[in-house]
């Protein structure tokens, strides 16, 4: 008895701690975050409904059968009603699915255009690098053997590439608001991964690997990037900025940028 | 017999399965502690604290931790917790003791493996615990260990040499340990049973065991597999994880064509099965200790088990959702987001079949049986956290933040946790001889379940603001700001709830030496395991949950009992 | 011991067998998977050449199962004199294979096929060697049961041992086409 009111307690109290969201998502700053934050508000009704549902019964099965010198009657189960409920959470959970593959096929699926402002990101213990292919447009070659940050070569550009002369690098992510960005993700060591709370986007960085990622964020801010997949000691420190900038503000960033490197 | 051959290498099945309940509590300790030292660093990451000075005099100096250190234990708390408790009891512990009694078996088809096994189990934790004290100290890879971190060597960071080595050493050996004990439930559980055991009257205990050893069987080849090729990448210069053109530390590492999703596969092909290697047994424990205190059937006995077996075969086929964000095809991430959710049918079968089973019953509330109702609460909320993220869509936000820790501890440590207990306190008074102390049961129970609830709901919180896992500091970012008050309730709450397991552990001593002894049958259960210890083979004629069949002189008809009225 | 529950300690280690003939399948499954994982992420893959020495260690191999089959059946009808001779040539045919073995890695390595060389080598390496090593097991089995044919403990009543160790011999034998024809076949196909 005195269990069964507690976990009517404990029920009320995790439910009212997700509806109370004192402790809740970043307000979003693409279509996508808004989308994904519609399809959590939906998991999270039904899945609370559900839960309030099931703790509430099993808290009352506990106290209204507790043992009172009753006897229990004897049942064995029903298959008619396994199916029923077989068929109801089936349907229930391919639900879900269905109702959220459409945002993941949205990022994932969507094609990349080529008129897209491509930024090589790069992450190593612990900390990141960006690349802008310049006023050519074209990425220039790199050598790993000629990595040197110390001297501003975290991508190991060799001097003598036309291609690479002109490449930006820097260490905050900037992007124009309102318009599609095509991150490509590289690692130099160990895995890593990109995450920006206020895009609602997660992907690891892969060594051996480009992993492309399709990013728009409409609102102008900057926001934390933060790295989110184990890479050693200093995976907590391994922070950078996601800066986006009214368009056209970016343009003339990047123009300027362009022309100090020539 | 000598001492020697009684207590430590015993073939028989009784002994065998006392030691793996001790080892794993041992370990359970050990794991215990290591969570209150990383959550106390966690929320106090700069001040001194001389017991870790204590611990770790260098990795700890003048009292703070360093991260390594913190990762370290953290790596260490998930292995043992994972492997050595939630793998060890369940099956290993209360397998050996009761499969053959409630079988009517004389002990397991192979002592002589049985005894192996455990040996070879317990020089697995002891070289895992080594890697505490060797040069640089425990790895600091995770419970994972993925490469390239976990392949490269010493230059990835203290505790990625000597430590990590011995981490892959004390895994294989757990892995070889775990098969020899897989083929020993099989065909035990296949050709010892008594006569009259159809496998439809077994237990549902004793089908979990199968269906756990089943899994194992397949799981663990492929984990020991995986282990040696990690194993030959760090020590014998390899590509099979590494790509080339590594640059660690600015050293540039002569491998090539290696692939890091390669591992994550292979770990993951064992890493979701095991998650069901942990629980199974334990919803085993849960459907019988609800049905005996109930006074009830199991409620849908065969629905039961092939919602086990179901769960035993989708287990296999789901492991892409822990990887929907790691590079692997985004079409993938699709299928397995389906199957994911297909698993969660013969789940939600196992809930549903849990209330029907108390629903009409005659509920007596001692502690085993709050135990196994405490499970069926924490499954249903493990379980519902688990449908998010197995929505790609979802995990993309969700992916290694304090939401999946909330929702593993949940799902896999507490609600195992919670059948380990619950067959503890139902299944004391055959190990011993004594009962355990009712009081001293409830007052654990009760803290416990909300000391529960109270560490990990507020990790979920922590993840939908975004706090990545793994962190040994969140001081770095701005918003982290917002979860330290979260956190610092979470150590609170981690602390009471760990301090209350001494309590459990006072109740099993006291009542080791002042229990009140216990009967033949002390619950009026209907299995074998409670039929009074004799050389005759029982003969079977019912199945295992007859209880209140009407017309039967008492309210439970044990399995060799024929209708006696 | 009855003979209903020595019936059953048979069959137990029938089904005991089959239980670890699963897990040898997982075993080198996850190592095959791994294979065609690794040459597909990467250009790199190259196989491994083929010395004349492994189809003569295939018929060796071959050849000491045909000859432990032999003896188990010899046993089984009571003819123990004949299964100590075949039982023995086995158990040296079996050493001779993992003496070519030997031969066959030193050779690799004076070819320049190390574990650490190539791709299609560490598989080659790895393969092989599980392959001894659970090879090595049968093969103490086999002395095993050779010492105690000899101290007369053997018998068709008593032959339980016999048939498993075979019959796990034989296993080996087919795990040992099919390593031959994953590592010079597709390992150095096109
Ligand atoms: C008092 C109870 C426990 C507390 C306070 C606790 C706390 C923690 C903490 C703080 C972490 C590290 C999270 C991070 O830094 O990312 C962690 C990780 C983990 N815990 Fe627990 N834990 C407890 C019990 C358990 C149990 C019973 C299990 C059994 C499954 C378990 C399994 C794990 C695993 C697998 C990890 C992941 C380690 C990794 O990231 O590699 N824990 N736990
Ligand atoms: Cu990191
Ligand atoms: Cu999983």
């Amino acid at each position: 008895m005195f269990f069964a009111i507690l976990l009517w307690i404990t029920a009320f109290a995790v439910a009212a701690g997700f509806f109370v969201k004192r402790w809740w998502f970043p307000p979003p700053i693409s279509r996508h975050a808004m989308a994904f934050d519609s399809l959590f508000a939906a998991n999270l009704i039904a899945g609370g409904i559900i839960f309030l549902a099931v703790q509430l019964a099993l808290g009352f099965v506990i106290f209204r059968y507790r043992d009172r010198g009753q006897r229990a009657t004897f049942s064995t189960g029903s298959t008619r009603l396994e199916i029923i409920l077989i068929s109801l959470t089936a349907i229930l959970f391919l639900g879900a699915v269905a109702a959220s593959s459409g945002l993941w096929s949205a990022v994932h699926f969507t094609s990349m255009q080529s008129s897209d402002l491509k930024i090589e990101t790069a992450g190593k213990q612990f900390a990141w690098s960006f690349r802008y292919p310049g006023p050519d447009g074209k990425f220039g070659k790199t050598d790993v053997r000629l990595i040197n940050d110390a001297a501003g070569n975290p991508f190991g550009i060799p001097d003598d590439d036309a291609a690479g002369k002109d490449d930006i690098a820097t260490s905050a992510l900037r992007i124009p608001a309102g318009r599609p960005v095509q991150l490509l993700l590289h690692s130099h060591d160990v895995l890593h991964n990109f995450f920006v709370r206020e895009l609602r986007v997660k992907q690891d960085l892969v060594p051996g690997m480009e992993i492309p990622l399709r990013i728009q964020a409409d609102k102008t801010g900057e926001y934390e990037i933060a790295c989110s997949e184990l890479c050693g000691l200093g995976h907590h420190q391994m922070r950078s900025v996601l800066i986006v900038m009214p368009a056209a503000e970016f343009d003339a960033w990047l123009a300027q940028q362009g022309k100090r490197k020539q | 017999m000598s001492f020697l051959s009684r207590y430590i290498f015993s073939t028989n099945h009784k002994t065998i399965g006392i030691q793996y309940f001790v080892l794993a509590l041992t370990a359970a300790l050990l794991g215990t502690a290591l969570s209150v030292l990383m959550r106390l660093h966690l929320t106090y990451p700069e001040a001194k604290i001389r017991l870790f000075e204590i611990l770790w005099p260098n990795a700890a100096a003048g009292g703070v931790m360093t991260p390594e250190l913190y990762l370290s234990l953290m790596t260490m708390h998930g292995t043992i917790m994972v492997f050595f408790v939630l793998t060890t009891v369940p099956q290993g512990g209360f397998g050996n003791f009761f499969l053959p009694l409630q079988i009517g078996a004389e002990d397991m088809a192979f002592p002589r493996i049985n005894m192996l096994s455990f040996w070879a189990t317990a020089l697995a934790f002891l070289v895992l615990c080594s890697a505490f004290v060797v040069e640089g100290g425990a790895p600091l890879a995770g419970w994972t260990a993925y490469p390239p971190l976990s392949a490269v060597g010493s230059i990835a960071g203290p505790g990625m040499g000597k430590g990590m080595t011995l981490w892959v050493v004390s895994i294989a050996l757990f892995c070889a340990a775990s098969l020899m004990g897989a083929i020993n439930f099989i065909t035990t559980i296949l050709e010892m049973r008594t006569r009259g055991m159809s496998l439809f009257r077994m237990p549902l205990t004793c089908w979990a065991w199968l269906v756990t050893a089943l899994i194992s069987l397949f799981a663990f080849a492929v984990l020991f597999a995986a282990g040696i090729l990690l194993l030959l990448d760090r020590e014998a210069g390899t590509s099979f994880f590494l790509p080339a053109g590594l640059v660690i530390n600015d050293r540039i590492l002569d491998r090539k064509g290696g692939s890091p999703l390669l591992w994550q596969h292979l770990f993951w092909f064992f890493g979701h099965p095991e998650v069901y290697i942990a629980i199974l047994p334990g919803m085993g424990v849960v459907s019988t200790v609800l049905s005996v205190f109930s006074r009830k059937p199991v409620f849908g006995y065969r629905a039961m088990v092939w919602a086990m077996l179901a769960i035993g075969f989708l287990g296999f086929l789901v492991w892409g959702h822990h990887m929907f964000i790691s590079g692997m095809s985004p079409y993938s991430s699709l299928a397995f987001s389906v199957l994911t959710l297909a698993i969660g049918v013969p789940s939600a079968v196992k809930t549903f079949n849990w209330l029907g089973t108390i629903l009409g019953g005659r509920l007596h509330l001692e502690t085993a049986m709050l135990w196994a109702l405490a499970f069926v609460s924490v499954f249903v909320t493990g379980g519902l956290s688990g449908i998010a993220l197995g929505q790609p869509a979802l995990d993309m936000y969700f992916h290694d933040t304090y939401f999946v820790v909330g929702h593993f501890h949940i799902i896999m440590g507490v609600a195992a946790v919670f059948s380990i207990l619950a067959g503890t306190f139902y299944w004391w008074p055959k190990m011993t001889g004594r009962m355990l102390s009712e009081t001293l049961g409830r007052v654990h129970f009760y803290v416990t379940f909300l000391g529960v609830y109270a560490v990990f709901i507020p990790m979920h919180f922590a993840g939908i603001v975004g706090n990545p896992r793994r962190y040994s500091d969140f001081g770095q970012f701005e918003f982290l700001k917002d979860v330290q008050g979260l956190h610092k309730f979470i150590t609170h709450a981690a602390f009471l709830t760990a301090a209350v397991q001494l309590l459990f552990i006072f109740n099993l001593i006291w009542s080791l030496y002042r229990g009140k002894k216990a009967g033949d049958n002390p619950w009026n259960a209907t299995t074998l395991e409670w039929l009074p210890p004799s050389h005759q083979p029982h003969i079977v004629v019912r199945g295992a949950y007859d209880y209140s069949v009407p017309g039967a002189r008492r309210d439970f008809l044990m399995q060799n009992e024929s209708n006696g009225q | 011991m009855n003979v209903a529950a020595a019936g059953a300690r048979r069959r137990a280690s029938f089904t005991g067998l089959y239980a670890f003939f699963a897990t040898m399948i997982m075993f080198f499954g996850a190592f095959t998977s791994a294979m065609v994982v690794r040459r597909g992420a990467s250009k790199d893959w190259q196989g491994v050449p083929t010395p004349n020495l492994l189809w003569i260690n295939t018929g060796v191999l071959a050849l000491s199962s045909v000859v432990a089959e032999r003896a188990r059946r010899d046993l089984q009808n009571g003819n123990r004199r004949l299964f100590n001779t075949l039982w023995a040539a086995a158990t040296v045919l079996g050493a001779c294979f993992v003496a070519g073995q030997i031969i066959v890695w030193r050779d690799l390595q004076q070819a320049g096929v190390y574990i650490n060389s190539h791709s299609g080598g560490a598989f080659f390496y790895v393969g092989t060697v599980a392959h001894a090593a659970h090879l090595a097991g049968g093969w103490i089995a086999m002395v095993y049961l050779l010492v105690r044919a000899f101290s007369l403990q053997l018998g068709p009543g008593r032959r339980t041992a016999v048939d498993i160790t075979t019959l796990y011999w034989h296993f080996l034998g087919v795990l040992w086409l099919y390593l031959l024809w994953l590592f010079w076949f597709w390992g150095n196909w096109e």
